[in-house]
Order: C-alpha cells, then sequence, then structure tokens
C-alpha cells in the first residue's frame, strides 16, 4: 500500500473529529483553526479552565508546525505548501485530542526523539524547571521558535507525548504528535 | 519620550507605556508567530526610559493567553525592569490571573523566580 499520511487517523477510532486540516499552515490558517475551536469549545459549554488549556495547545502545536516543519519530499502530492502540516482535533471523553503531522528529514528525526523522550520521563516538577531553564538560557532561534513548545505542552496538559514517526521515504519521513488535554479528575 | 499606546488584537496585546504615568499596561492576547518583531520597540523603549526613569514604575500585566516564543519577550521587558530596580528605583509587577488559571498564576511565578522585581499576583475574581 502506497503512503498514505491520514492511515494514522483512520486507524484510530476513538473520539469526534471536529476539526481535520491538511496543507499550508500560515498565519491566516491558524488564525482560522484558533477562532473555530474556541468558538466550538464555548458552543459545547467546556469548563474555562480546559478551554483555556486546549487554546494553549494549540496555539503551540500549530506555531510548531509554522516554525519548524521541514520542507515537503519532492514527489509529495502538495508541492504549493511551503509549510506543509495536518491537524486534527478530536472530542473524547473529558477533554480533547490535538493530532499533528508533518514532514521531517531523517537527519531531524533522532534530535526530535530525544527531545520528546526527555520530556517524557521527566516528573512534572522536573519539565516545570526545565521550562524556567530554557526560558531564561536560549535565545529565540533564526526560525522564530523559542524552543519551549512541546514543554509547555507536556506542563499544561500533564500527559506524555504520544508520537510516531512513519518512514515516507529513505530521507524523510512523517511525524505525528498525538496530545491529549483532559480535565483533571 | 513618547509613549507606546498599542491597540491591541486577537494576537496581541493592548500596550500603555507612557513615560509621563508611572503606570505600564501589557493586557489581552499575546500570541503573535513573531513575537520579537512585536516586542522589541517594547523592549527598546524600556532600556531608553530607564536612563532617567520615574521613581516609582508599576506595570499591570493582564494577559488572557501568552505563546511560548512571547514568553521569552516578555522576559527580556522584565529584565529591563530588574535594572530599573536595580538602580535604586521602585519597580513592582502586579501580575494578573483569572481565578481558575493556575497556568496563568505558574507563569507569573516562572518570572517571579527568574527576575529580582517584587510580584504581586491578583486574582481576577469574576
Amino acid at each position: 500500500m502506497s503512503f498514505n499520511i491520514e492511515n494514522y487517523f483512520l486507524d484510530q477510532s476513538d473520539g469526534n473529529v471536529i476539526l481535520f486540516y491538511k496543507g499550508n499552515v500560515d498565519s491566516d490558517v491558524i488564525n482560522h483553526v484558533l477562532d473555530t475551536v474556541e468558538d466550538k469549545m464555548v458552543e459545547g459549554n467546556e469548563q474555562s479552565r480546559l478551554r483555556k488549556k486546549v487554546y494553549n495547545v494549540l496555539v503551540e502545536s500549530l506555531q510548531n508546525l509554522y516554525h519548524h516543519v521541514d520542507r515537503v519530499p519532492d514527489d509529495f502530492e502538495d508541492q504549493a505548501a511551503e509549510k506543509y502540516g495536518l491537524l486534527a482535533i478530536k472530542k473524547v471523553d473529558r477533554g480533547y485530542k490535538i493530532i499533528t503531522g508533518n514532514f521531517v528529514h531523517a537527519e531531524n528525526i533522532e534530535k526530535l526523539e530525544e527531545k520528546i523522550k526527555r520530556i517524557n520521563r521527566s516528573s512534572h516538577e522536573e519539565i516545570k524547571e526545565l521550562y524556567k531553564f530554557i526560558l531564561n538560557h536560549q535565545r529565540i532561534s533564526a526560525k522564530g521558535g523559542g524552543g519551549l513548545g512541546l514543554v509547555d505542552i507536556a506542563r499544561k496538559t500533564g500527559n506524555k507525548l504520544e508520537y510516531s514517526f512513519k518512514e515516507y521515504n529513505n530521507k524523510y519521513s512523517f511525524f505525528y504528535l498525538n496530545i491529549l488535554v483532559n480535565e483533571e479528575i | 519620550m513618547e509613549p507606546i499606546i498599542i491597540e491591541g488584537t486577537p494576537k496581541t496585546p493592548t500596550v500603555k507605556f507612557d513615560s509621563t504615568e508611572g503606570v505600564f499596561e501589557i493586557k489581552g492576547r499575546s500570541i503573535p508567530e513573531n513575537s520579537v518583531e512585536f516586542y522589541k520597540p517594547l523592549v527598546d523603549w524600556l532600556d531608553n526610559y530607564k536612563e532617567s526613569p520615574l521613581t516609582k514604575t508599576v506595570v499591570n500585566i493582564r494577559l488572557e493567553y501568552f505563546n511560548t516564543s512571547s514568553s521569552k519577550c516578555i522576559l527580556d521587558v522584565f529584565k529591563k525592569l530588574e535594572a530599573i530596580h536595580k538602580a535604586k528605583n521602585e519597580v513592582e509587577v502586579n501580575w494578573y490571573y483569572e481565578e481558575d488559571d493556575e497556568d496563568m498564576l505558574e507563569a507569573g511565578e516562572d518570572y517571579e523566580s527568574i527576575i529580582r522585581v517584587p510580584f504581586k499576583m491578583i486574582e481576577i475574581v469574576e
């Protein structure tokens, strides 16, 4: 079977998809997604605490795509997109799942995975300290990211970062990040 | 010094920095993709202000949301305030957070632990 970036979602049957997007992630797309999801959460009478967490995590995930995605492979269907990303938001029991996807160069996989693993093996206190350390010591990169997005997501959700790399070809993989934002019980 | 008055947008905060009044304000949402572009003029302005500040400067930070790239720029703003404070001027930061927003309270506490300026955490009760 040929590579289909949507298979990852089709394999997961939990929750209702309230928003799905694939294509170029520019400033207008980010604004539109944020407005749409914020309206839906208000309509759905979500607690403001959960709404704020979802909104914050959504901002970071979208801006991670905006700042960090690698260019699409030469043979990929969508060549027009400069910053190609995929986003799905699902309503699940007591929360939301935010799933993003983007191409990663083979040579950048290890670094990204190491970063996620470090976050995932840290306690909540350690993540707080890591956040403060990066905030205070790392400058904003040339790409405009602060290097804090994933740490912030883990800190705000209190959940581990679920992720997966699916090989596209020998130069590229597609990276999925699956973030659960839920109410504390 | 010309004051900085910026109207808020859905992605950038309302800003009032006026050297004739001792109360500065950053309020609203701060989630731009390019936060350096937004904050650089504010940091530069404070750099000038610190040459002859008022004896007391109060800064009200009342943010609903801010992204991680703004968080670094906000730290730069606080570092300028720290320098003013260090030069024996009174500086006070009022950090507002909504009552159910522990994340915003924690964010204020992060800055409080990094920056040597007195912070007041103020809960907004609706």
